[in-house]
């Protein structure tokens, strides 16, 4: 059944089946003050999902939890807490292979203990959203905001967004299903926010109303067979590449990994479409700028205000997908920027390092500040850094 | 699923490869009566196979498809081993997705199938091998079955890890020397089945496959349990033949060499008395039927 033909109807929940884009930009919006976590509770109500799985792990729990409600509530199908993240994302998958919209939540060491299942979810096409509220990885033990663990999941082939804010989480997590379940994507897109920072600090949201929800998910759509016995084929391979050590075998892994990086590239139109851009620029122009994603772009925009009492231009852009990265967006906006600051919440930097490779003139880009471990990063830090940067510069360029 | 959803679309027909158009004319799909004697008289759910020559795990793999009492709605999930070379070839829709994540992608499935077809039975079957269910996968086995997911396991144990070239498993026997356990594996054989029985199963059972009938009457009762009342989980040992250096025509040998009273895989089956009082309701029914039926062609 196409799922747009159920605009219109109602779901079980008495809640209006709507287009993506009504939900999205016209429905009327009224403001709330809420965590990120009730964000979250307040997506998954409109967005008609079949199946979610949860596991505690700080800070991502309390968002767990309250989805639970939902299914309590009847606005989920199916809901539980799985033994473990590993198992989790399993059950995650086979829920997806038979059909379901899924959702589900993780943080930090979770997303490492999910890890294996990552790359088996992009290369079986299933569209599940995971939103990852990241968090640091051991040891020591830690339960703060730190972004490493998004550099370890770059190249699974899943879509990777950041939101800034609660309204962006929001937005996004709305948008994530419309686009991971597009036909020519098909991919699982994890939606991060920087742990506690996003989650646990309220913000105003503007959020649509309750009695609407998303058009449903249509298994039948997928490019690849849907696993409850109602489609054709019935059987999957003639002569299984498995095991076998021929040409064919390697091209065939080969040229899949390469059709699932290119699903990826073509959520472009559709990510633009939903979310705005894949960046955001503001005063671009200025020959300093500072790049980054997620909230350590708030405290970026706050130094820039501190710069500019100082007489200093300084000018932001906003990485919102990280996974496809938006190499011609960040090319064209950077490229008369005469220094580079990219700030970020994690000890290796490698935003600074995505950027890097994707820009002529890389010693433009100077990798930092950082912080890591949940040390906050006050504008103060990023302002010194940039003046004690730009002045150590300028004396190396006058002897 | 029935035979009219893959019915190959005229155009298409003489391209389509003839194992397919064999299955979609002659598998048994659909036939209330199916079962092992099927074998070699109809179009079977499996092709080919890529296992060694002689491999009992290729039998037992016919016996299991040749019983499922509802393939057409049946959805199977594997893990990694030598029953992965098999499931590319098998005609029911079936997952493969990592080492030893069976029981949880089989959670995920059944609960979905549930929800997304309320009015009708669909059917999962985990099948892998003894690396997959008792080490790697151990507690995604018992935890599904903690849950009560509907769903019947199959172990195929074959006493060690095969396709990874004999190395120990939690299933092969004490004192084995394989690889990895270069002295001799130092503890027993790890009783899934009893730990089956203590974590919920409502159908145990545990066989060789030397026996066609017994294997069918299992896979028939775990089935069946599995999606009336709750997980069930069979053990059926498929001997390595080439890691316990067998040639390919002994591997029935070893089988019968394996099951007599004391042996490792004599005939056990426990059954719940939930699963007793259900399992007998199909049993007095079926004689009903069936003496119905004769009676009708007295007449
Ligand atoms: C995470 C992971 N660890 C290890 C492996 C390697 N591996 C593949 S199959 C296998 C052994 C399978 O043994 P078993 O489940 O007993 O099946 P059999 O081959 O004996 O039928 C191993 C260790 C893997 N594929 N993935
Ligand atoms: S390695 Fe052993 S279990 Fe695997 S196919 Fe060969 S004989 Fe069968
Ligand atoms: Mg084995």
């Amino acid at each position: 059944m196409d799922p747009k033909s159920l605009v219109g109807t109602f779901n079980k929940k008495g809640q209006k089946i709507v287009e993506p884009e009504y939900l999205l930009f016209e429905a009327p919006r009224t403001q709330h003050f809420m965590t990120g976590s009730e964000v979250v509770k307040e997506a998954i109500r409109r967005a008609s999902i079949d199946v979610s799985i949860a596991y505690p792990i700080t800070p991502q729990s309390e968002a767990a939890a309250l989805v639970g409600e939902l299914y309590v509530e009847g606005y989920v199908g199916e809901y539980f807490r799985g033994e473990n993240e590993f198992a989790v994302m399993s059950e995650c998958a086979g829920a997806s292979f038979g059909g379901a919209r899924v959702f589900t939540t993780t943080s930090g060491p979770g997303t490492l203990r999910a890890y294996e299942n990552f790359p088996m979810w992009a290369g079986s096409r299933l569209p599940i959203v995971i939103n990852v509220m990241v968090r640091g990885v051991n040891s020591p033990l830690s339960i703060q905001p730190d972004t490493l663990e998004i550099g370890m999941i770059l190249e699974t082939g899943m879509l990777i967004w950041h939101a800034e804010t609660a309204q962006e989480f929001l937005d996004f997590l709305l948008a994530s299903f419309i686009v991971a379940e597009e036909p020519d994507v098909h991919l699982p897109v994890a939606v991060c926010i920087d742990g506690f920072f996003v989650s646990h600090t309220k913000d105003m949201v503007m959020m649509p109303p309750a009695d609407i929800a998303l058009t449903p998910y249509d298994p039948y759509r997928s490019p690849v067979p849907c696993m409850d016995m109602e489609v054709p084929p019935i059987r999957m391979m003639r002569d299984p590449f498995v095991m076998k050590s021929n040409y064919i075998s390697y091209a065939t892994h080969a040229s899949w990994q390469q059709e699932v990086r290119a699903a990826c590239e073509r959520s472009r139109k559709h990510t633009i479409r939903l979310i705005g851009g894949l960046i955001e620029e503001e005063n671009a122009d200025a020959e300093i700028l500072i790049v980054s994603s997620g909230t350590a772009v708030a405290q970026g925009r706050e130094a820039v205000r501190l710069l500019a009492e100082e007489g200093v231009d300084v000018g932001i852009v906003k990485i919102k997908t990280i996974r496809p990265f938006p190499h011609q967006e960040v090319r064209q906006a950077l490229r008369n920027a005469k220094h580079i600051f990219v700030p970020e919440f994690n000890v290796a930097g490698w935003m600074a390092r995505e950027i890097k490779a994707c820009i002529p003139d890389n010693d433009r880009v100077y990798a930092g500040p950082h912080v890591a471990g949940g040390m906050t990063m006050p504008p103060e830090v990023i302002v010194e850094e940039i003046k004690k940067v730009l002045s150590g510069r300028k004396e190396a360029v006058h002897g | 699923m029935g035979k009219e959803k893959i019915k190959i679309n005229d155009e298409f027909y003489d391209i389509m490869p003839p194992e397919y158009q064999e299955l979609v004319e002659e598998a048994t799909y659909g036939k209330e009566s199916r079962g092992w004697k099927d074998v070699g008289e109809a179009k079977e759910l499996i092709e080919e196979h890529s296992l060694c020559a002689g491999c009992p795990e290729s039998i037992a793999f016919r016996y299991v498809l040749a019983c499922l009492p509802k393939p057409e709605d049946t959805v199977m999930v594997g893990s990694t081993g030598c029953t992965s070379l098999v499931f590319p070839h098998v005609a029911v829709h079936n997952i493969h997705s990592l080492f030893g994540n069976q029981n949880a992608i089989a959670s995920g499935l059944k609960r979905t199938l549930a929800l997304r077809f309320p009015e009708k039975v669909k059917d999962v079957v985990v099948l892998a091998g003894d690396g997959a269910t008792v080490d790697i996968g151990l507690d995604m086995t018992l935890q599904s079955w903690f849950r009560q997911e509907k769903f019947t396991t199959i172990c195929f144990d074959n006493e060690l890890y095969a396709n990874t070239g004999g190395q120990e498993s939690g299933l092969m026997q004490k004192g084995f020397v394989g690889k990895m356990a270069p002295a001799g594996k130092k503890f027993d054989k790890v009783p899934l089945p009893e730990i089956a029985r203590n974590s919920g199963c409502h159908y145990v059972a545990v066989m060789t496959v030397s026996k066609p009938n017994r294997v069918e009457k299992a896979i028939r009762n775990a089935i069946l349990v599995a999606r009336e009342i709750g997980p069930t989980y069979i053990q059926l040992y498929t001997p390595c033949i080439l890691e316990i250096g067998k040639q390919m025509m002994e591997g029935l040998q070893e089988m019968r060499d394996s099951e007599g009273p004391g042996k490792r895989f004599e005939f056990k089956e426990y059954v719940s008395d939930e699963a007793k009082v259900f399992l007998d309701e199909m049993d007095a029914e079926r004689k009903r039927k069936k003496k119905a039926l004769r009676a009708a062609r007295a007449k």
